[in-house]
């Protein structure tokens, strides 16, 4: 609606109050010219309602992730982005004061029913959190973890498959000859690609990346913002982050969330060009958040 | 001029470390001094009382440590009034009742422990923390008592029969010996008992040292599709593994060294060697217990005292193989253990 | 960077079973509720024993009459002696520990702190905490008895002091450190000398702790036996005073925990009545205070 441009230089203050006049928008990014409802939807989300004890935090989500894209999730601090994507691989279930109401459809199944196999879902659905967790464990038993946990196979085998996600996370090179040493000895956004790695390697089908890179410098996000738009040609990833350059430069459709509602989703071009919502607007252009 | 102490301490963080300024009047001048003159001679107090043990213990074993050479460690007979010393027995009664009590203890501490951590709401895991807490405060002797007034009678009546009856009553170890008075006290009572005496602290300091994974590493193991267990022993227990290292050292000293349970539980054959986890047996400290006050010869008395110095020797080892232990944790942690 | 080798094997993975992995867990969880309860009940049926089998022997002459010196005596005796005999022991033991082992604990964290020497009498403490208490009584003998040639509760008491001492200190430094820096040094900053600082400011600050802390070091000396059992012995007298035969300083002195020890071992029934009523005292003495430490201080320090 109201699309006005500031056209002012660029003031990189901080991270999340500065909009640039106009967003970049990299070369492979479709999401403004497909067609939304032809594409394939890896998750669909209805009406899905979320508590904190008796604090209801999200309030009737809708949303469609879809296959191979990168879905990017902004909104202030507490506005229910982190908790949105938690349902998505049923980690607020170790919690028992948290709770999930409504429907979240992959593959035909609502995985918030009792009779998902919650070992099952994390198989298929990757975690990235936002402080870089390695196991306490050498690199290489790091990135064999979800491997091993959950597919026979063989030492050459296994160690094809570890080398692999390391060349895709764009790691190898740094670390091949640091195989044996602990996770921890790597540094913060050397860790962070590693527990990218060790998320794919167990061949997933969706990736959630929680705030992954504000833990970490500049230099490395930088590299993890290329991962994410190679990793989208195999998995499907959802990114949540305080960065809206960032969900500019690497996603296809963005949400923006707001006091626990959706207050709107489309591709990232509009999105950012060409907000519906006055709402959306204020939050892109800095006003509050 | 007298008039300003400095204070730079070494190791201070932050503003601490800063010379400190205290004015003199007239009443603080000798004050301060005088008080970290006595602090300090109260803390190396407790640092020569050990070096003032040991070399006590070593002057008064010397005479049996000259005279009987190694025969008091590789020998079996014990018997003051021939003058033989051998206390292999009670060597062999410390170990195997010290095993008995640690194969039974440590898996039952950590699945405790992973229950308080991981199983139950945090009000339910004080509650039974509490509860194993306050065992540990139970003095020996009661364990004792209850140990000779029921558990004795139990293990005579009911349990040893009936392990006896069964196949495992033919394999060797198990397998009555010469020595076997009636399985009632033996070393395997002994052991049990001992085990549930080391129990809380292992327990306790698992369950601590466990806590302290972050959250986030957990919920990574989770975000992977593990279990409960496999989060457990694959990255809480590695995590926590010096800690837990360090307890076990510690509940090892404590069962090595434990007397009032074990000498009412584990017989007082002082010169034969067990052949069964079922024969009476003895132990070091409980030989030392049992026979010290009757002991008239300054020979004997200084075999006793050589055992107690043996054992001191034994504890004082697993105590700094657990310090060293306990110390890693600090230091991956940053905090005391 | 665009292309990422896309060198990767296609073959499907063969999956390990889910059920197994979930079985396993699931026993686990099982065998957790069964220890746990294992634990609980062991605890409870000990209390249980003792308060069902000792209470029996509470009686008036329980706590007023001495120690039976027939044995083969059946009613009519007590073990009040004994008591009385553990309270002096504890008491002349705290005497002696309890500062000693106070003033330890602040050099620790007040002064020593992370220097060399300090760390190395941390390390020592920790170490002697773990030497069994029958050692620390062999000390005692050797240093307080076989010299003078008769025994003492003088010597018990030291015995029991050198156990409080270490503990003491390690719990006194916990605490110490637990008060914050900000409030040493704005004291330091008004011109306080240094002692009054701590003694006044820090540990008032801290005074629920270090009460905790002493009194849980007091009550587990007090339900000790071995380092007794060749230093104070035990008697069925009272104590006549300080010093002769009779007395503190210059013979056996009458224990309840050296004298359970005696009773239970003893075959006369009676006796070992007697020693129930001994051990649900003793009982109800540590645990006790151990639960009212921890309810009224809120805070209580483990070990």
């Amino acid at each position: 609606m109201v699309g006005t441009k500031v056209e002012e230089p660029t003031q990189m203050t901080s991270e999340a109050t500065v909009v640039p006049p106009r967003l970049e928008v990299a070369e492979d990014r479709r999401g403004g010219d497909e067609d939304f409802d032809s594409l394939p939807s890896q998750i669909s989300v209805r009406g899905l309602d979320f508590f904190y004890g008796k604090e209801q935090a999200l309030f009737s989500n809708d949303i469609e992730i879809k296959q191979n894209r990168v879905t990017a999730v902004i909104g202030p601090s507490g506005c229910g982005k982190s908790t949105h994507i938690r349902t998505y691989n049923r980690i607020f279930n170790l919690y028992r004061d948290q709770r999930a109401k409504g429907e979240i459809m992959m593959d035909g199944e609502n995985i918030l029913s009792s009779q998902t196999d919650l070992l099952d879902l994390r198989r298929r659905v990757g975690m990235i959190f936002q402080k870089p967790s390695p196991f306490p464990m050498t690199v290489f038993d790091n990135v064999a973890y979800g491997l091993r946990q959950h597919y026979k196979l063989s030492r050459s085998e296994l160690s094809d498959r570890v080398e692999h996600a390391l060349k895709r996370s764009a790691i190898w090179d740094e670390v091949k000859n640091k195989l044996s040493e602990p996770g921890n000895a790597l540094s913060g956004g050397q860790q962070q690609r590693l527990c990218i790695a060790r998320a794919i390697a167990a061949e997933p089908e969706v990736l959630l990346m929680d705030e992954p890179c504000s833990a970490i410098d500049p230099v490395a996000t930088a590299k993890i913002e290329e991962l994410v738009l190679d990793l989208k040609s195999r998995y499907t990833i959802v990114l949540v982050t305080h960065n809206m350059q960032q969900a500019a430069r690497v996603s296809d459709y963005t949400a923006f969330f707001f006091q626990g509602y959706i207050v709107e989703f489309g591709p990232t071009t509009q999105i950012f060009s060409n907000p519906a919502q006055k709402q959306t607007e204020e939050y892109i252009t800095g006003r509050f958040g | 001029m007298g008039t300003v102490d400095l204070d730079i301490r070494p190791g201070a963080e932050g503003p601490r470390g800063v010379a400190e300024a205290t004015p003199r009047g007239r009443r603080g001048r000798f004050g301060d001094p005088i008080f970290r003159v006595l602090a300090t001679a109260c803390g190396l107090t407790v640092a020569l009382g050990m070096f003032g043990l040991a070399a006590v213990l070593v002057y008064n074993s010397w005479p049996a440590i000259t005279g009987l050479g190694t025969h008091v460690i590789t020998t079996v007979a014990w018997s003051p009034t021939t003058g033989e010393y051998g206390a292999l027995a009670a060597l062999t009664g410390t170990f195997l009742s010290t095993l008995v009590a640690m194969v039974i203890a440590v898996p039952l501490a950590l699945v405790i422990a992973l229950l308080l951590v991981e199983l139950v709401h945090p009000a339910v895991a004080r509650v039974v923390g509490t509860a194993i807490e306050m065992l540990a405060a139970i003095p020996s002797i009661i364990f004792g008592m209850v140990g000779i007034f029921v558990i004795v009678p139990f293990m005579q009546d009911t349990f040893v029969p009936w392990v006896l009856s069964t196949p495992l009553g033919e394999l060797p170890g198990i397998k009555p010996g010469e020595t076997f008075q009636q399985g009632g006290v033996s070393i395997f009572t002994a052991g049990i008992v001992l085990a549930f005496m080391i129990l809380p602290f292992i327990t306790a300091v698992s369950r601590d040292v466990m806590a302290m994974v972050p959250q986030v590493t957990k919920e990574a193991g989770y975000g992977m599709g593990s279990t409960t267990w496999e989060v457990m022993h694959k990255i809480s227990l590695r995590y926590a593994n010096s800690g837990i290292v360090g307890a076990v050292f510690i509940g090892l000293g404590r069962a090595l060294g434990e007397t009032m349970a074990v000498a009412f539980l584990i017989g007082s054959v002082y010169d034969k060697l067990p052949t069964s986890l079922f024969d009476p047996g003895t132990s070091i400290a409980s030989l030392i217990a049992n026979t010290f006050s009757e002991a008239t010869d300054e020979i004997q008395l200084s075999a006793l005292i050589e055992l107690g110095l043996i054992l001191f020797l034994i504890t004082v080892l697993f105590q700094i193989a657990a310090q060293f232990w306990l110390r890693r944790v600090q230091r991956s942690t940053g905090g005391r253990a | 960077m665009s292309a990422v080798a896309q060198t990767e094997s296609a073959l499907p993975m063969r999956r390990r079973s889910v059920t197994r992995r979930k079985a396993v867990d699931l026993l686990i969880k099982v065998l957790s509720w069964i220890g746990a309860w294992f634990g609980i009940a062991v605890m409870a049926f000990i209390v249980w024993e003792v308060v069902v089998r000792g209470a029996a022997a509470l009686n008036w002459d329980f706590f007023t009459k001495s120690t039976p010196q027939d044995f083969t005596a059946s009613a009519g005796a007590g073990m009040a002696n004994a008591i009385v005999g553990t309270l002096v022991i504890t008491g002349f033991a705290a005497a002696i520990g309890i500062p000693i082992g106070f003033l330890a604990g602040v050099y620790l964290a007040e002064f020593g702190r992370n220097g060399r020497l300090a760390t190395s009498v941390r390390m020592i403490a920790n170490v002697v905490m773990g030497v069994p208490s029958i050692i620390v009584g062999v000390f005692a003998f050797a240093i307080m008895v076989r010299p003078v040639g008769h025994y003492s509760g003088i010597a018990g008491a030291v015995a029991l002091a050198f156990i409080m001492l270490p503990v003491m200190a390690r719990t006194t430094e916990d605490i110490l450190n637990l008060v914050p820096n900000e409030l040493r040094e704005s004291a330091l900053a008004m011109g306080v000398p240094r002692w009054k600082v701590t003694l006044g400011v820090i540990c008032k600050a801290a005074r629920g702790g270090l009460i905790t802390g002493a009194t849980l070091a007091i009550v587990r000396v007090a339900g000790e036996t071995a380092p007794l059992l060749f230093t104070a012995l035990s008697s069925p007298y009272w104590l006549t005073g300080l010093f002769g035969p009779g007395g503190f300083f210059g013979g056996p002195t009458a224990n309840l925990t050296k004298t359970i020890y005696d009773f239970a071992g003893s075959p006369y029934p009676y006796l070992q009545e007697l020693a129930w009523g001994g051990a649900l005292v003793i009982i109800i003495a540590v645990l006790g205070m151990n639960v009212l430490v921890r309810l009224v201080f809120q805070r209580g320090k483990k070990w």
